[in-house]
């Protein structure tokens, strides 16, 4: 198990170095760091001056020391748009991608694994053909044309929920801002929640129907029904927990792409997190925040993989035999 | 004239003769198993009818769309966003409505559809050439040059596409300014697409390379003495496109989406050259002063194309599998 732990681990750091290599490469080499700097008056010996100051004629490795030592102190540098410290505004926008990042990935699971467990167990029912449809369209449908509808039904037709902003918010200690403590604040957080959650609920419901209907084939649920177990003890009890492992594995992998996705989703709702921070540094070339972007994905990437695997590990005893 | 019994003897006698003249192979796909799969799933045959009907669609849109949303000389202002026809204040000559320049949003969407299955179809292309150059290295080649490439494909696979053609199109952003960027915006966009695409050619390659370069015929080609590079071209190529040609279907959808997705958040196509999600961004400025019609449409469209492309990818992908019969 340790060894297995470390192993992971140290492949998860060299990747981590691997993205850091990248995100410093754009950052040195994409446009001219001191020109971003400064204005059109300012002198060739100021600049040159300005160059010296900020590493850029030391030789390269030591600049990607010094870069590295800054990113763990979460020291991204200025911002080329705001003129303020990088990790400032990511600080400022955090809460509001991880909150709505949260609920979506609590609307994928509590309507997709009950709808996977019905489809899953009620194969031949028209309800269970329907979800299926539901769900091939939903995969269909790209995430920001969800958004779009979604608007144009709940917030321009019928006018019952806001489509844009994350309404008002409570300031929870130094920095956090939560949307979940007022009313205009969750009604906020419908619409986003459901637009970039409903990829993941359809994912979740197709693969917890394709385990259902692999487990409940097998000896043991047999022989479990033949002992006379109530159908809702077989079910839960039996069944479920056995198709629980992948489901644990997917989700905890989706994380990761629900933090991507939420660029898009906050994009069409205009909600003030990251991934709409992220869009406008693409659209305006603001490097220091796209290198930071990448860092900070990549760190919540590779620390959910690394969780998952450990995790995986520690839910299914079959994995453990045979490995050192 | 032959009869049908004719036909198919005489595509027997070929078939032992080694010939295949353009009849023979007809009847012979006509009477495969795949074939006869394809005709029992309703479905496929209706996917795989839409999906026919959209591409021409799309190709033929200079000849079929009832006007040239690009010919500048056609183009009023006072036609502008006028609504689809079944409503009121609505004009004949425009069936599904114009958007906000006055152009016809029908023709908007044939060649908007056109400009994304080409980013699509050329992506893919991209996508594909890299990832099995990469997977017949590293498979025919193993040692440290497979480590090197799976490795970076593992890196690579942590991070969703979306993302990673973000920053290649932001990078390029910077590098070009964004001047020039409308100019280059296709051939960025098709750049992101195939470097955000190709680790799963390059992952399904190795694995049929590892298998094949095992077998007798590999062996044999090496011992005569051919070139590495012949050997896997001309040889195990051709073995392990099956599995490439569904990985390229089920791609297209998503090359399509993504295009549209980066299009719609504005790094995409420019206006000039709108794809569909370049008009659905458009159209998006307009949703809440009631002009749904710009943005809904094209939208429909789209989900239309990739819904059908989908179907048809799942369905190949089960066809070819014969695990899962």
């Amino acid at each position: 198990m340790i060894g297995f732990a470390t192993r992971r681990f140290v492949q998860a750091m060299i990747v981590m170095l691997v993205v850091a290599l990248l995100s410093f490469t754009m950052f040195r080499f994409v446009g001219d760091p001191v020109n971003q700097m400064v204005g059109i008056e300012t002198s060739l010996e100021e600049r040159e001056s300005l160059r010296e100051r900020l590493g850029l004629n030391d030789p390269i490795p030591i600049q990607f020391y010094h870069f590295l030592s800054k990113a763990v102190r979460f020291d991204f540098g200025t911002s080329y748009q705001f003129r303020q410290p990088v990790s400032d505004l990511f600080a400022k926008r955090i809460p509001a991608t991880l909150e709505l990042s949260f609920t979506s990935a609590l609307f994928a699971l509590v309507v997709g694994i009950p709808m996977g467990i019905f489809a899953g167990l009620n194969r031949e029912s028209p309800v269970s053909k329907l979800f299926l449809s539901v769900s091939l369209i939903g995969i269909s449908l790209p995430t920001f044309f969800i958004g779009i509808l979604l608007i144009f039904l709940f917030s321009v037709t019928l006018q019952w929920l806001p489509s844009f902003g994350r309404g008002e918010t409570v300031q929870i200690g130094s920095w956090w801002t939560t949307g979940f403590l007022t009313v205009s604040g969750l009604k906020a957080l419908i619409l986003p929640s459901i637009t970039l959650g409903l990829y993941q609920m359809t994912l979740i419901m197709r693969l917890i129907r394709a385990e259902m209907l692999e487990v409940i084939r097998t000896d043991y649920i047999k022989f479990a029904r033949a002992r006379g177990l109530p159908d809702r003890l077989v079910n839960f009890r039996h069944a479920l927990k056995n198709t629980l492992v992948p489901v644990v594995t997917i989700t905890g992998l989706q994380l990761g792409s629900i933090i991507a996705f939420a660029t898009i989703t906050e994009t069409v709702f205009q909600w003030p997190g990251m991934g709409l921070m992220f869009l406008q540094a693409v659209q305006n070339v603001d490097i220091p925040i796209m290198s930071a972007y990448l860092l900070l994905t990549a760190f919540m990437f590779v620390a959910i993989n690394f969780i998952v695997d450990i995790l995986y590990f520690l839910i299914d005893p079959r994995l453990r035999v045979g490995r050192p | 004239m032959p009869t049908v019994s004719n036909e198919e003897a005489k595509a027997a006698v070929q078939d032992r003769s080694g010939a295949q003249p353009a009849p023979g192979r007809m009847t012979r796909i006509l009477d495969s198993d795949f074939f006869h799969a394809f005709l029992r799933s309703k479905v496929t045959v209706v996917a795989a009818c839409g999906t026919l009907i959209l591409f021409l669609l799309a190709f033929l849109a200079p000849w079929i769309a009832p006007h040239d949303p690009f010919d500048l000389a056609s183009i009023s202002i006072m036609d502008a966003r006028v609504p689809p026809v079944w409503m009121d204040y609505s004009d004949p000559r425009f069936v599904l409505g114009t958007d906000d320049q006055g152009r016809d949003l029908l023709s908007g969407i044939f060649y908007g559809m056109r400009i994304s299955l080409i980013v699509g179809f050329c992506s893919v292309f991209a996508a594909a050439i890299i990832g099995i150059t990469l997977g017949l290295i590293a498979g025919y080649m193993g040692g440290r040059i497979d480590a090197l490439i799976m490795r970076i494909a593992d890196v690579q696979l942590t991070f969703p596409a979306i993302l990673i053609a973000l920053l290649i199109d932001g990078v390029a952003n910077g590098i070009f300014g964004s001047l020039d960027r409308d100019i280059f915006a296709f051939y960025i966009l098709i750049v992101a697409l195939a470097l955000s695409f190709w680790v799963q050619y390059a992952r399904t390659v190795r694995g049929s390379t590892m298998v094949e370069k095992n077998k007798e015929y590999v062996q044999a080609a090496r011992v005569i003495g051919l070139p590495s590079v012949i050997i896997m071209a001309r040889h195990i190529l051709p073995n392990v496109m099956g599995p490439v040609m569904v990985i390229a279907t089920i791609n297209l959808a998503l090359a399509v989406v993504t295009e549209a997705t980066l299009s719609f958040l504005g790094v995409g196509m420019p206006p000039t050259q709108p794809s569909l999600g370049t008009l659905i961004a458009i159209g998006n400025d307009f949703l809440y002063s009631g002009e749904w019609w710009i943005a809904i449409f094209p939208g429909l469209a789209l989900a239309l194309l990739v819904l059908n492309v989908n179907l048809l990818g799942d369905w190949l992908r089960d066809a070819l599998n014969p695990k899962l019969r």
